[in-house]
């Protein structure tokens, strides 16, 4: 079910945040959202799941997201946002559970799908457990189950690999590229662009809440482009997930 | 599943503390009188069942209502006082004792009215600022206005006998409580509580944050209007017959998550009935306490409430639910 979106324009506060965004996503790949602070990529994302009114249409296949019941939504669209707060100290399983919460199913059901997302995810271990003994790592993983237990047929990630070391980011990756592989759509907003580069098959890149481009990873991540984005040199780097954009630039010094 | 065992063994005890309520007193009334002709009886038909049924109703709101404001806030100091309803419907009651010398239905009506109203005034508050500390925030203020303009009625009040009253209801009491109240506060509060019972999915949603809750397909417009009318109806009634009773609420959640889990849903029937058993042992206590008048059970609620709870702060305060 292709991701459509038609024009989508964003006004918060008054102020324009998102210009007639167009663009195609499609399941089975996973599209990094990308562009410098404030360029309006988890707005583009918050859009997308209908959680702010916007201009324009985000459309499944060809139904307008906007237009389904709530609960309809939440069974196609997962959404994991920015802040993975968990305001009490529930279970991991009870956490996990939650991603059921738009479901009437079984009870039996449920435990499948919640046991399977944990799979996915190598969190069954941490099952007993409650979320404040989880370190950080171990704690986006179970929030990432818990979009998946819903079983979604497209996966809204906002920066989840904030907070992670290196090894965990690369897991993250990991377990996200798992996810598109099985079908499933998936947007994620990065800022790092080599870890876009690892993972991406397609990069929408934002600025001032424009596309700029929108298109193939490796024809879209160029370094004049990058430059031209952040401001900042890139270059091109040999590691074994291929060629990938690496800062070049130096610290500024002040004054 | 923990949560219904912990349900019936509450449901068990509150059973027990009901009997207790029935038997306990300056008269003691033993079981044996409880179905004979005894001129006993009276006591327990006319005096302490009105009293420990209207114990139960208010616990059980008090409780229930604290633990769905914990989850909706996402506040472990959330309470019917903290958001002001209490104190509000106090206002309300205080107004029409003070300004009409009203009986007892119009002081129910004024407290009912002013219950709702500041749940209604602060829904719109938090609506337009968005999210749960504009709530607080406005809920806290609104608190403090309330307790201000009771003052200023107890000071302008045209005689001694009306602030005697004034002082004597707002500090909470079940004492002489008959059925006239129970079949006046009764209603309002199951269906409060019935509204507030049907917050438990969206309440364990929201564990996640607005947005994921939302995404989840939760409508947070009808959660707050379930939020607002229930604790708007069941607080305004249970302060309205019986002045303001405070620390249940906030209580009654935190002594439970221990045993039920964090799990906002997983809290509210026990939380009710948790609230049902504190009031319930409280009244009895407050009418065992030696002296001519009882101690109130407000004031009694407060001076046990508080130190017991500190404690409870210290023991747990690694514990991430407080």
């Amino acid at each position: 079910m292709d991701l459509t979106l038609d024009g989508i324009s964003l006004r918060l506060g008054g102020e324009a945040v998102l210009h007639e965004v167009s663009a195609v996503l499609r399941p089975g790949r996973v599209t990094a959202i990308l562009g410098p602070n404030g360029a309006g990529k988890s707005s583009l994302l918050r859009s997308i799941a209908a959680l702010v009114p916007y201009s324009g249409a985000a459309r499944l296949g060809d139904r307008n997201i906007t237009a389904l019941a709530p609960r309809e939504r939440a069974h196609l669209l997962g959404y994991l946002p920015q802040q993975g707060a968990v305001h009490w100290n529930l279970a991991v399983a009870d956490v996990v559970g939650l991603g059921r919460l738009p479901h009437d199913s079984s009870p039996a059901e449920d435990a499948a799908a919640v046991f399977a997302a944990m799979a996915a995810t190598g969190t069954v271990e941490f099952a007993a457990r409650t979320i404040d003994t989880l370190s950080g790592g171990e704690r986006a993983r179970v929030l990432l189950a818990r979009v998946l237990a819903g079983e979604p047929r497209w996966l809204l990630a906002d920066e989840p690999l904030a907070s992670l070391d290196p090894a965990h980011q690369l897991e993250m990756l990991a377990r996200l590229r798992d996810v598109a592989l099985r079908g499933t759509g998936v947007a994620i907003v990065l800022h790092d662009l080599a870890h876009a580069a690892r993972i991406a098959d397609d990069v929408l890149l934002l600025q001032n809440g424009r596309l700029v481009a929108f298109g193939p990873a490796v024809e879209t991540l160029t370094p004049e482009r990058l430059r031209a984005l952040f401001g900042v040199d890139v270059v091109l780097v040999d590691t074994r997930d291929g060629r990938l954009p690496v800062l070049l630039d130096r610290v500024p010094s002040q004054g | 599943m923990r949560r219904w065992r912990v349900s019936l063994a509450l449901a068990a005890l509150m059973a027990l503390l009901f009997a207790a309520s029935l038997m306990a007193g300056k008269v003691w009334v033993p079981p044996s009188a409880w179905f004979s002709s005894d001129p006993l009886w009276w006591i327990i038909v006319e005096l302490r069942l009105p009293r420990a049924l209207l114990g139960v109703a208010i616990g059980a709101a008090l409780g229930l209502s604290g633990a769905v404001l914990q989850g909706y806030l996402r506040n472990p100091l959330a309470d019917p006082a903290v958001v002001g309803v209490s104190s509000s419907a106090a206002l309300g009651a205080v107004a029409m004792i003070v300004l009409l010398a009203a009986g007892p239905v119009l002081v129910f009506a004024g407290a009912m009215a002013a219950g709702c109203g500041s749940m209604l005034l602060l829904a719109a508050l938090a609506w337009r600022a968005k999210g749960s500390v504009a709530f607080l925030l406005a809920g806290t203020v609104l608190a403090s206005l309330s307790a201000a303009f009771t003052a200023f009625l107890i000071a302008i009040a045209p005689n001694p006998f009306a602030t005697a009253e004034v002082i004597d209801w707002i500090m909470g009491a079940l004492t002489d409580r008959s059925f006239a109240e129970v079949g006046l506060a009764a209603p309002f509060i199951a269906v409060g509580c019935g509204l507030l019972l049907l917050t438990g999915r969206a309440l364990d949603a929201l564990t996640l944050g607005e947005d994921a809750a939302r995404s989840l397909g939760v409508r947070l417009d009808r959660l707050q209007w379930l939020v607002v009318l229930g604790t708007g109806l069941a607080i305004g009634a249970s302060v309205a017959v019986t002045g303001v009773v405070g620390f249940v609420g906030l209580i009654v959640p935190h002594l439970l998550r221990p045993l039920v889990g964090a799990r906002p849903s997983a809290l509210l029937v026990p939380s009710a009935l948790g609230g049902a058993c504190l009031v319930l042992a409280a009244d009895s206590l407050c009418r065992l306490a030696p002296g001519a008048a009882e101690v109130r059970l407000g004031v009694a609620m407060a001076m046990l409430g508080a130190p017991f709870f500190l404690v409870l702060l210290l023991k747990l305060r690694r514990s991430a639910w407080i």
